[in-house]
């Protein structure tokens, strides 16, 4: 086992227990508990650490502050929508619920530091309070002055605290144009196969021994390491499968030592596992059920991924291929393809402007409504009335096939002007047919100048 | 078409009783019996109502059961999670249901609707339901289902609407937190029941810990960013909260894929269900409202056609073919006095009784009353032109006949479509409802292609044809009336003929056969040049053309006989039926106008002819001269029709000034005339920017005094 951790500031009992839950992460909690000192010392303002999903920054950080018994906060920036949230949080938990009531309504960062500097003369910090901001890469989509806020906070709100940003990228993309104070670098690197193995194996079955449960990770590894490190995932597909691992012993067909007819039992099980329930085609519970009825007749389990046809009606057909031809191909070739006569083109000419990239390397380009609607009625073989159906149906179109169907349909950022000069000259269908493809592709587009 | 029409279908929409009523009999021709006439309809779409509704609830059911099962299940797992050392393991998934429901955009409410409702009423109070554009951005999100969850107003930091700042009111953050604590508050509660909910615990049990169900309407419009962030923030929760999702589905499931990246779709547990096609949904509507006798108002041919098309044409939505049905049936109650007897039976014969001199005379006018008239005798013919007591007398026995030919009509139409709908290349259509229109039309035993069905129908081998004529007799079976009864005796003497001919002569038939057979092989292996081969094989096709009938393909060939004069016998086209004009509704042309409208068109014609909308005597004037009593802005567009691409501003000014100064060609001053004064200047400023904001024109950058015109040709 590892070296236990020492610090003088904290009792040796708790250390050990620290110890024993952060397996194959002692290096990384020592050099955090030296950062953080004795826990009435000031310690670094602000510590960024980083590493692949599931590497243990968030475990192995919440264990130290929650053993150790240290004010903290934790905070996951996905949760808060709004900078107020934030905020409260870090108030309510370190001064008393009724703490975060005389924030403003939308608070800036200034008011909270106002505010934390207030409650501290107040409640002033014994011990160094820590606020630990989970998935901090969202702090950027933030106000601009958060980060580095919430970098020198100690500083500003002249108290002992440290924040700690846990985040899946590397700070040299955080790093403010502006510059900021740096914050001390703390990499998690990845679990290597030997230290998965020894992880996993630690939640064995508690009806079968520890021996068992190792030598069926061994096997899963062997089957999952090329393909998944995640140490999550791994621990549920664990989970998942055991029960079949498990059905040799419990048949009495084969005991605990036969590991190589287990193996045999279990590896073409896994592997059919690393195709659907790994890919997330089929959900945990339906390969519970496909595993208790027999394989046979669950051959016609409706998967995720499984392209079925959609039927479309009519004019949707046509609408949505004439929405393809428009992006894909370039404006000036519609001439040739679309009209009868469209008198000769000089071949060379032609075929010298045209660049060998292929179009759909390029991606769809935007292209007017009016071209569309010219494409599709060219297209369609019968003549089509320009009724108001056939207009409304670009806007479903665009909610739910042209943004789906493979079809990244694009419309261009004039698209207000370009509509006006469709033939569909009336507003009030226009308007919320645009209202319909700003929602669908966030095109900017002014009402007003409608 | 006056603009009277145009009200109509908001007099529908408004549900005020007496005001419906007040625009029903307001446009209509004919007062006293209007109301009448209202009443019925209203009776009649009331009946409509509750029959679609069953029909989709029927529908829905098997899904909508499967689903609930899933949900329940999942329901209980949230309860006994923690013990379980398996579970405890698993990484913690949100249940997830995956509803793919077809492009039917306009339909899904339906199916939502009745899907929260039982859920309520089964599972779980806790049910909200979002759709994408209530969502824009995840605060908005989280604050929708924290609102219809705990039925209070969550404050927001930015308020941007409500001026609700004034209340001292406890303020919540749309935040999970909260919805957890609150979730704690209610559930601890025996009762388990939200503030907001009407329902009283006393009436349903639900699980200790119902769970929170969030449905998304329409996964495909919201955006994968608001939605990750919605998984990532909720699966931080599983523990305490049980959620699960529902996500409506337009397109294809593997949108999920497409949508969420593998981290998030990893937090979910998606099981799959897929509804029936919209296709089979309008087959049954179509079932239960056009092909049975139950329904008087019919729908004639064109317009069924009419509706159907908007169907497959435009966007596969039943709720909208039942609303044009509907609308045609409002059209023909409106529209059509005699519809007062397309009512029950004895109401329609009693009905008829009571008819007024008036209505008399509207049933003299019709054509196929008229058509009847010329087929009788002379004595009779003046009789029905004189005597209104002798009219009545015969339009009941003609309403009889109208309804038995109806009764006759639907059994035989699904007979013979069963007959047809499995023989190769499909001549007669694969749906009843295109057997349906082509009946309506026309004669169908004088199209080609009953001739086909019926020579494919000859040639059908005996356990096929046995098999389609026993679900004949099926069909034929709850029929009352005598010609059904003794079409389905036939059928059944058919049948047992049959089995008959399958016990007594199969020995008999074989051996002949077997004979024949042998024999041609013989002589096929004897002689082998060509021209001998050629000869024979001549002879063999003389011989089987001469060759006397099996006792099968004569009776099969009798049964085919058989059913040929059942179909020339009842499925008439309605039109030769006398009085057919109260039970059915022609007017295409109108439905097609309200349902399908051309936005394009009208506006051209509003702008070319503005006394087609006005109606206004000044404003008749003959095809393409420009009458200076118009508005400006029809001026302003009759003059830029005949522009160019590019348009100067003044010369079209000079134009405009010159046609509206003729009008006031009385003026005293003839120097005046043709001059361009200010408020002239204004109107024809505003006439432009009105076409401007028509789309007709735009300004153009390339000169700066000129317009460019966006239409083409027209002049």
């Amino acid at each position: 086992m590892s070296v236990l951790l020492q610090h003088p500031g904290y009792a040796d009992e708790r250390l050990r227990l620290v110890t024993e839950r952060l397996p194959c992460r002692e290096a990384q909690a020592r050099t955090m508990l030296a950062l953080m000192g004795e826990p009435e010392q000031y310690s670094y303002p602000s510590i960024f650490i980083y590493g692949h999903r599931a590497t243990g920054k968030s475990y192995v950080t919440q264990t130290l502050l929650k053993e150790l018994e240290l004010p903290h906060v934790v905070v996951s920036c996905v949760e808060c929508v709004s900078a107020g949230l934030l905020f409260e949080q870090v108030l309510m938990t370190f001064f008393g619920s009724s703490s975060s009531a005389s924030l403003p309504r939308s608070p800036s960062f200034s008011d909270f530091v106002r505010l934390y500097r207030q409650l501290c003369t107040q409640l002033p910090a014994n011990q160094t309070r820590y606020i630990v901001l989970d998935k901090a890469e969202l702090l950027r989509d933030m106000d601009a002055n958060f980060l580095p806020g919430f970098l020198r906070l100690q500083e500003l709100v002249d108290d002992n605290v440290t924040v700690i940003f846990l985040s899946e990228i590397v700070w040299d993309k955080f790093r403010p144009n502006t510059g900021c104070f740096e914050p001390l670098l703390l990499h998690f690197p990845n679990y290597s196969k030997v230290e998965l193995q020894e992880i996993l194996a630690q939640d064995c079955h508690p009806s079968y021994s520890p021996e068992l449960y190792s030598s069926y990770i061994n096997i899963l590894l062997g089957v999952f390491y090329s393909v998944c490190r995640d140490l999550r995932e791994l621990r549920h597909l664990a989970a998942l499968n055991f029960v079949k691992f498990c059905e040799p012993l419990e048949n009495g067909e084969a005991k605990e030592k036969d590991t190589h007819k287990l193996w045999r039992n279990i590896e073409p099980h896994l592997k059919r596992a690393m195709q659907t329930v790994y890919l997330r085609e089929v959900s945990s519970v339906q390969w519970e059920q496909q595993q208790q009825t027999e394989e046979r007749e669950t051959a016609d389990m409706r998967v995720l991924s499984a392209h079925d046809h959609v039927e479309l009606p009519f004019y949707s057909k046509f609408l949505l291929i004439a929405a393809y031809l428009a992006s894909y191909n370039p404006a000036r070739t519609d001439r040739r393809f679309f009209l009868k006569h469209h008198g000769k083109i000089k071949k060379t000419n032609f075929l010298k402007k045209h660049e060998k990239t292929s179009n759909h390397l390029l991606g769809p380009k935007p292209f007017p409504l009016d071209r569309l609607l010219a494409i599709f009625y060219s297209v369609v073989d019968s003549r089509v009335a320009p009724t108001a159906s056939v207009f409304s149906q670009d806007k479903r179109l665009l909610f739910s096939g042209g943004a789906s169907i493979s079809l990244p349909v694009v419309l261009s950022e004039p698209v207000s002007t370009q509509c006006l000069g469709s033939p569909t000259p009336d507003p009030q269908r226009t308007l919320p047919y645009l209202s319909a493809l700003q929602r669908a592709h966030q095109v900017k587009v002014n009402p007003c100048e409608m | 078409m006056t603009t009277t029409s145009v009200s109509k279908p908001s007099a529908k929409v408004k549900k005020r009783n007496l005001n419906t009523e007040d625009y029903f009999t307001n446009g209509s021709e004919d007062c006293e019996n209007s109301k009448e006439r209202f009443r019925l309809c209203q009776d009649m779409l009331d009946k409509m109502k509750s029959e679609t509704e069953l029909v989709q609830d029927e529908l829905n059911k098997m899904i909508l059961d499967s689903l609930l099962e899933f949900i329940r299940k999942s329901a209980t797992s949230f309860l006994s999670r923690e013990d379980d050392w398996a579970s405890h393991m698993r990484a913690s998934e949100i249940p997830t249901a995956a509803l793919v429901l077809g492009v039917n955009v306009n339909d899904h409410d339906m199916t939502f609707q009745s899907l929260s409702d039982q859920l309520q009423q089964s599972v779980t109070p806790f049910v909200v339901s979002v759709q994408a554009k209530e969502c824009t951005v995840v605060r908005h999100l989280l604050q929708k289902v924290l609102q219809r969850l705990m039925g209070m107003s969550v404050s927001m930091d930015e308020d941007e609407e409500e001026g609700s700042t004034d209340v001292p009111q406890k303020r919540v953050h749309c935040s999970l937190r909260a919805l957890c604590d609150w979730y704690k508050t209610v559930s601890k509660k025996p009762s388990g029941i939200s503030p907001g909910k009407k329902r009283s615990s006393s009436e349903m049990e639900f699980p200790a810990r119902p769970p929170i169900i969030l449905i998304f309407k329409d996964l495909e419009a919201f955006s994968p960013r608001v939605l990750q962030d919605l998984i990532l923030i909720c699966s931080q929760y599983t523990q305490e909260l049980p959620l699960l999702f529902i996500f409506g589905i337009a397109t294809s499931p593997s949108t999920i894929q497409r949508m969420l990246s593998h981290s998030v779709t990893s937090l979910l547990c998606i099981k799959l269900f897929q509804s029936s096609s919209c296709t089979q949904h309008l087959a049954t509507v179509i079932d239960k409202l056009v092909l049975t006798s139950q329904f008087l108002f019919k729908p004639s041919g064109k317009v069924l056609q009419v509706l159907v098309g908007l169907f497959l044409y435009h966007d596969f939505s039943v709720c909208n073919f039942i609303k044009g049905f509907k609308l045609s049936m409002l059209e023909h109650f409106h529209s059509q006095p005699l519809s007062v007897l397309c009512c029950k039976k004895e109401d329609a014969l009693a009905r008829a009784e009571r008819l007024s001199h008036q209505e008399v005379e509207r049933v003299r006018q019709l054509p196929s009353f008229m058509r009847y008239v010329e087929e009788q005798e002379p004595q009779e013919q003046v009789e029905l032109l004189t005597n209104d007591e002798h009219v009545k007398e015969v339009c009941q026995k003609l309403l009889k006949s109208l309804r038995k030919y109806h009764k006759n009509y639907f059994p035989i139409l699904r007979c013979l479509h069963e007959l047809t709908a499995s023989l190769p290349k499909y001549p007669l259509g694969k749906q009843i409802r295109e057997l349906h229109v082509t009946c309506l039309e026309r004669k169908v035993w004088e199209t080609e292609e009953y001739e086909t069905a019926l020579q494919l129908l000859r040639l059908l081998a005996k356990d096929e044809l046995v098999s389609v004529l026993h679900k004949c007799i099926e069909i034929l079976k709850p029929g009352k009336t005598k010609k059904i009864r003794e079409a389905l005796r036939q059928l059944q003497d058919f049948t047992a003929k049959f089995q008959q001919l399958d016990d007594s002569s199969a020995v008999e038939i074989n051996a002949e056969g077997g004979e024949g057979d042998t024999a041609c092989g013989h002589s096929l292996q004897k002689k082998t040049d060509l021209f001998h081969l050629q000869k024979t094989l001549l002879q063999m096709k003389e011989s089987r053309r001469t060759k006397k009938r099996s006792p099968f393909e004569l009776l099969r060939n009798q049964a085919v006989e058989y059913i040929d004069s059942l179909v020339r016998m009842h499925l008439t086209p309605p039109e030769s039926q006398p009085l057919h004009e109260v039970c059915y509704y022609t007017s295409s042309g109108t439905l097609r106008r309200h349902l399908n409208a051309t936005p394009r068109t009208s506006i051209q014609t509003a702008l070319s002819h503005p006394y087609y909308y006005l109606q206004n005597k000044a404003l008749r004037s003959e095809a393409g001269a420009i009458s200076s009593a118009a508005p400006d802005i029809c001026i302003a567009y009759k003059l830029h029709l005949e522009c160019g691409r590019l348009i100067n501003l003044y010369d079209w000014l000079e134009a405009y000034t010159t046609v509206v100064s003729a009008a006031e060609s009385d003026s005293p001053d003839p120097s005046e005339k043709g001059k361009v004064d200010e408020v002239r200047h204004a109107r024809f400023i505003r006439a432009v920017s009105e076409l401007e904001f028509l789309g007709f024109v735009k300004s153009t950058k390339q000169k700066t005094d000129h317009v460019a015109r966006l239409t083409w040709g027209g002049c």
